[in-house]
């Protein structure tokens, strides 16, 4: 699966479109890595911990907007956005999609 | 207890914590500053542009979603500081340099990474902030933040 953030799979031709896919997951956070996140929010400086987490999260987003393309027989899927947002305290949603389409 | 005591333990451990962070928050910073900018100019030699065209004249020969990302806090001296700055209004400098900092990391991460792979340049890059709570227990009080950098690597043919 071919994953692209402009218009067109770059040096490839786009032949069919299949719309819009999706793709989202809600991720609370780990209770070790909130407390050392706790800590290291007094002295500043980077949050590993979420970090890593929220990539973890949105790889799997982006997992699923592919399984979906799959499914509808895409084979690329181009204009890829992520979006993340805080639906409630302690947990957020991160969003990747993207419209499937078959290239050549 | 002699009251002068017990106003010295209230006033005196917020005021030691705080004169404690700021210390190490600067030095973390200054690190981090320090490594950016050496890693920027090792990186320097790949393009990172946010078109969404691949330039006339490359040769492509293969092309992949990348992405890097940081979340960075403010130390406590600065929230403090950052929390009197409301009250008056202005420009938030602590914000400022933190955002600067999320931000060149997670370009540089998402560089190293396409350049890791044996990609040569990225386009179509995007970038995304989000706030992500810190801790639970305060609400609203939202220090950390997330910068996402994604993009499309590109593979040159020569």
């Amino acid at each position: 699966m071919l994953l692209s953030t402009t218009e067109t799979v770059p040096g490839k031709t786009i032949r069919e479109f299949y719309g819009v896919v999706t793709g989202s997951t809600v991720r609370a956070k780990h209770i070790g890595k909130d407390i050392m996140a706790g800590l290291k929010n007094i002295v500043g400086g980077e949050l590993k911990g979420y970090t890593e987490l929220l990539q973890e999260a949105r790889q799997e987003a982006l997992e699923r907007m592919v399984a979906q393309a799959q499914s509808v027989g895409a084979n690329a899927v181009v204009n890829v956005r992520f979006s993340t947002s805080n639906i409630t305290q302690g947990a957020a949603e991160l969003f990747a999609y993207g419209t499937a389409v078959r290239v050549e | 207890m002699d009251p002068w005591v017990e106003i010295g333990l209230q006033l005196g451990v917020p005021l030691l914590v705080l004169l404690a962070t700021y210390g190490i928050g600067s030095a973390v910073e200054r690190r981090h500053f320090r490594l950016l900018r050496m890693r920027e100019i090792r990186s320097r030699s790949m393009p990172v542009a946010t078109i969404l065209e691949v330039p006339p004249g490359w040769e492509v020969t293969g092309s992949a979603l990348v992405t890097g990302s940081c979340v960075v806090s403010l130390d406590y001296f600065k929230r403090f500081v950052a929390g009197l700055r409301l009250l008056f209004g202005g420009r938030l400098a602590s914000y400022e340099t933190l955002l600067d900092r999320a931000r060149r990391e997670a370009l540089l991460r998402m560089k190293e990474r396409a350049h890791e792979a044996g990609y040569r340049a990225i386009i179509g890059v995007r970038l995304e902030t989000s706030q992500i709570a810190p801790n639970g227990r305060r609400d609203g009080r939202t220090a950390g933040v997330e910068v996402l950098a994604s993009g499309t690597a590109l593979r040159l043919g020569r």
